[in-house]
């Protein structure tokens, strides 16, 4: 493989088409890519994006179109076929096995060596590892790295492989704001290379940041192609979305009432049975929303199921409303008005193959008006089904068809229905908007706001920094269980949270003002 | 570092203490074995035989599940393979041949299974059942020509010079026929292969995460139908050692369950072929156990139920004690694409 000339095209891919059922995901798609550049491929869940790239990659096969690397023709039926054109892949959810040493995970990819695979990898590691500055211990096992040190991972062994052509599918949506800035630095340094990157996300601001050229998809098409310098926000917001966007949501002022949750000093364990939740305690008042940002996995999950009575509470107390509710079961955390909006929306917040109607009444089938004695009461049930499914705007085909096949957006809404339409006291929710296309998040955002509005205490969980300091009144971040710090929405800066993420308690943030 | 050196020592004396207690049972056992008349190194060499058809199955099992399969029709192909051993046997008018068709024909049902749990993507337990069944139903009839007729075609003890000569460990291990020294051989080969070779990582990685193989360039669907139909061909090997080199005639039912007890096995090795040997050993032992206390007077039905109670017990307090096995995490998972 002969080394390219900056500027070189190395990658163009003409015309592609790829039909899945029902949907047309690339529709006669053009894109190229020129050594020695970033190029943005951007947008909205759903537009294409992953797609294209995975039939760059060789993961599925085009109906139409065809593909030349280097100026020549290629048929890429495998991974492997792209592997050997050298082209990587950096998946969104990292393709790797959490129990295998780093050194296992990237001779996998690599290795010439049929023997003792994973040792004689090491070197080439550390090679490249000092080349690229990815500083990873190759014998680590993965399940014990950070997400920015399984990101490396999976960089190093993209370039081992001896790859020119790196694919990265939204790769910052698990990173802190410190480990954002690494992975750009690192992404800059190969570049000037002459290594040509294919930067995936629905993220504008990176785009802007990281990028020289962008193209823009939206529904299967590609709406424009254009050098990074000739955009703005707004143009990639409209080519993106296909309308304005507000960026900014409208946030009023609410006057907090008593507290109706208090928390304190609670203690969960996790499903191995280690402390996943580590003495927190906090409280939040009546039209309050307070958002707890962490890394994924530092407890969050494990919280919530504690606040739902899906999970046993070790230590520490539960009140809600001056009651005390440590050891209630789910049901009774329903009757006294919780309202819970879960992270897994198909598997936990709703029945899938049940109807949309079924769906709304999982937690109300068993009072008036949906039950009369024994039976369920149908007209009732119809008639509150097609209120709430336009009231919150669902988009469905009917009332009764299957809730698993909407999409994600009209998932959240449908789930968001059943919960706030009792008037809870407690809603919480978690990762609201992840997954969703702009429009949904929008529409979502202001539920949420609606319902501070009408007072409900409100505990919103999200890994989007950006959602959390904009939607909390309170923010609290959690970091191996415990809790960082506490802080006013408007008193604090993004850095100070990414710290606080990464496990530096408030009061030991230099200029901290608590 | 104080509180290093505690921990380190606790783990340290709990796993003396554990040695100083299974020395002790050894030394127990062996003297009891002597003051009632049996010889430790004839009981080894009984247990070693009876361990034999279960480290076959275990070692192919165990390969089948680190790469995400589960198949539970070890006892079908035992069975089969038992038949179509012996039907070989008299046919080619040898025991090696009557092993290698056993093999074949273990591997031909293996072979199936993968055809519904990878391409058709399949659930692996009803399958599995399914497996068992036709397995089972197949020997039969394949076997019903012979049934009971002592084969003159066997394999013949063959010691190995100096390390026979080796008292108790030359009896134990090096005075049997050829098939044993087979399995024994086959324990560190397969042990080297799966954890220090680059077949053997990919084969590790299909089982824990498919998608990062497949997305490495390693054809998943290849590597599925390699471990099945070798798990597959183990099996048959295994129930053909019980037809053509152990009983030397074949009857319906002959395995008698013993492909569960690999299931059970597969576990209580944590799926690493050095697990497999110790566990087929202990439950060869314990079978063979039984066969000495029956001279002693002990009601035959209770002392059949022993070799399973056993399995039962270990693998009751293995799930209790460790609560993460370490199973392979795509175990029962079919992959595509899409």
């Amino acid at each position: 493989m002969r080394k390219p000339r900056m500027e070189e095209t190395v990658v163009e891919m003409k015309g592609i088409l790829k039909r899945f059922p029902g949907v047309l995901a690339n529709d006669h798609i053009d894109f190229d890519v020129k050594a020695g550049e970033i190029h943005a491929l951007l947008g909205e869940n759903g537009a294409g994006k992953t797609t294209l790239m995975n039939i760059l990659y060789g993961l599925y096969k085009q109906d139409e179109g065809e593909i030349c690397i280097r100026g020549k023709k290629v048929t890429i039926k495998s991974p492997k076929d792209a592997i050997d054109l050298g082209i990587g892949m950096v998946h969104q959810l990292f393709k790797q096995v959490p129990r295998h040493t780093v050194a296992a995970n990237i001779a996998l990819a690599s290795s010439p060596d049929f023997f003792f695979p994973g040792s004689k990898a090491k070197e080439k590691i550390l090679r490249i590892s000092e080349e690229f500055g990815l500083k990873v211990d190759p014998d680590a096992e993965v399940w014990q790295l950070s997400a920015a040190e399984r990101q490396k991972v999976e960089l190093l062994k993209v370039l081992c492989r001896g790859a020119e052509i790196l694919i990265l599918d939204e790769p910052t949506s698990t990173l802190t704001p410190q480990g954002k800035k690494g992975l750009f630095s690192q992404l800059k340094e190969m570049k000037k290379k002459g290594y040509a990157i294919i930067f995936i996300t629905h993220k504008l601001d990176e785009v802007l940041e990281i990028s020289d050229r962008c193209t823009v998809l939206r529904k299967g098409k590609k709406v424009k192609t254009t050098p990074t310098s000739k955009a703005t926000k707004r143009f990639l917001a409209r080519w993106m979305v296909g309308r304005e966007v507000l960026f900014k949501v409208k946030k009023k002022t609410v006057k907090k009432g008593k507290i109706v949750l208090e928390v304190k000093k609670l203690r969960v364990l996790g499903d191995r049975g280690e402390t996943a939740v580590k003495k927190v305690s906090f409280s939040i008042r009546e039209g309050e929303i307070l958002g707890i940002a962490g890394i994924g996995g530092s407890g969050q999950g494990e919280l919530i199921e504690a606040l739902t009575g899906l999970r046993k509470i070790e230590e520490g107390r539960l009140i809600l409303s001056g009651k005390d509710m440590t050891k209630a079961s789910p049901r009774e955390f329903v009757d006294a008005g919780v309202a819970y909006v879960p992270e897994k929306r198909v598997e936990v917040g709703l029945v899938p193959t049940m109807s949309v109607k079924e769906n709304l009444i999982l937690k109300d089938y068993r009072v008036p008006p949906f039950s009369k004695r024994v039976f369920l009461n149908l007209s009732a049930i119809n008639r509150s089904a097609k209120e709430k499914i336009s009231r919150y705007n669902v988009i469905t085909p009917s009332p009764d068809t299957p809730a698993g096949i909407l999409s994600g957006g009209n998932i959240q809404r449908l789930i968001l229905a059943r919960e706030t339409s009792g008037e809870p006291k407690l809603l919480i929710v978690a990762y609201p908007t992840y997954g969703l296309d702009v429009g949904s998040v929008e529409s979502v955002r202001e539920l949420l706001l609606k319902q501070r509005e009408r007072k409900s205490a409100i505990l919103l969980i999200s890994e989007d920094l950006d959602e959390i300091m904009t939607m909390s009144d309170r923010i609290a971040v959690m970091y191996e269980g415990k809790i960082m710090g506490i802080v006013n929405a408007g008193e604090v800066t993004r850095e100070e949270i990414g710290l606080m993420m990464t496990g530096t308690p408030w009061r030991e943030i230099p200029n901290a003002r608590a | 570092m104080n509180l290093a050196t505690k921990v380190f020592s606790n783990i340290l004396r709990k796993k003396t203490l554990a040695l100083i207690i299974g020395l002790a049972a050894v030394v127990l056992f062996v003297s009891y074995l002597e003051l009632s008349g049996v010889k430790t190194g004839s009981f080894l060499n009984r247990a070693m035989v009876f361990a034999t058809p279960l480290l076959f199955g275990t070692l192919g099992e165990i390969y089948a599940e680190r790469s995400g399969i589960l198949n539970l029709g070890i006892e079908g192909m035992m069975s089969t393979g038992a038949a179509a051993g012996i039907l070989g046997a008299f046919a080619l008018r040898s025991a090696w041949a009557g092993a290698a068709v056993g093999m074949i024909s273990g591997a031909l049902l293996a072979f199936l299974f993968a055809i519904a749990v990878v391409h058709l993507r399949g659930m692996q337990v009803p399958a599995g059942l399914g497996l068992f069944m036709f397995g089972l139903g197949l020997s039969g009839v394949i076997g019903v020509t012979h049934a009971g007729e002592k084969l003159p075609y066997i394999f013949t003890k063959t010691p190995i010079p100096v390390l026979s000569d080796i008292p108790v460990l030359g009896e134990f291990l090096f005075q049997h026929v050829p098939l044993v020294y087979l399995a024994l051989i086959l324990v560190p080969i397969m042990w080297f292969v799966l954890f220090k070779t680059r077949l053997g990582l990919n084969i590790r990685t299909v089982g824990e995460n498919p998608a990062a193989a497949d997305s490495a360039g390693v054809n998943v669907f290849r590597t599925r139908y390699l471990c099945i139909i070798l798990g597959g061909a183990l099996a048959g090997l295994g129930g053909a050692f019980f037809s053509v080199a152990w009983m030397h005639y074949w009857l319906e039912g002959m395995t008698a369950g013993w492909g569960w007890v690999v299931i059970a096995l597969t576990i209580f090795a944590l799926w690493n072929p050095l697990g497999g040997l110790l566990g087929s050993l202990l439950f060869g032992g314990v079978h063979a156990f039984q066969f000495e206390l029956q001279g002693l007077g002990f009601p035959i039905h209770i002392l059949g139920m022993l070799p399973y109670l056993v399995t039962l017990i270990t693998l009751i307090t293995l799930l209790l004690f460790r609560r993460r096995l370490g199973a392979p995490s795509a175990l029962l998972t079919s992959y595509t694409r899409e």
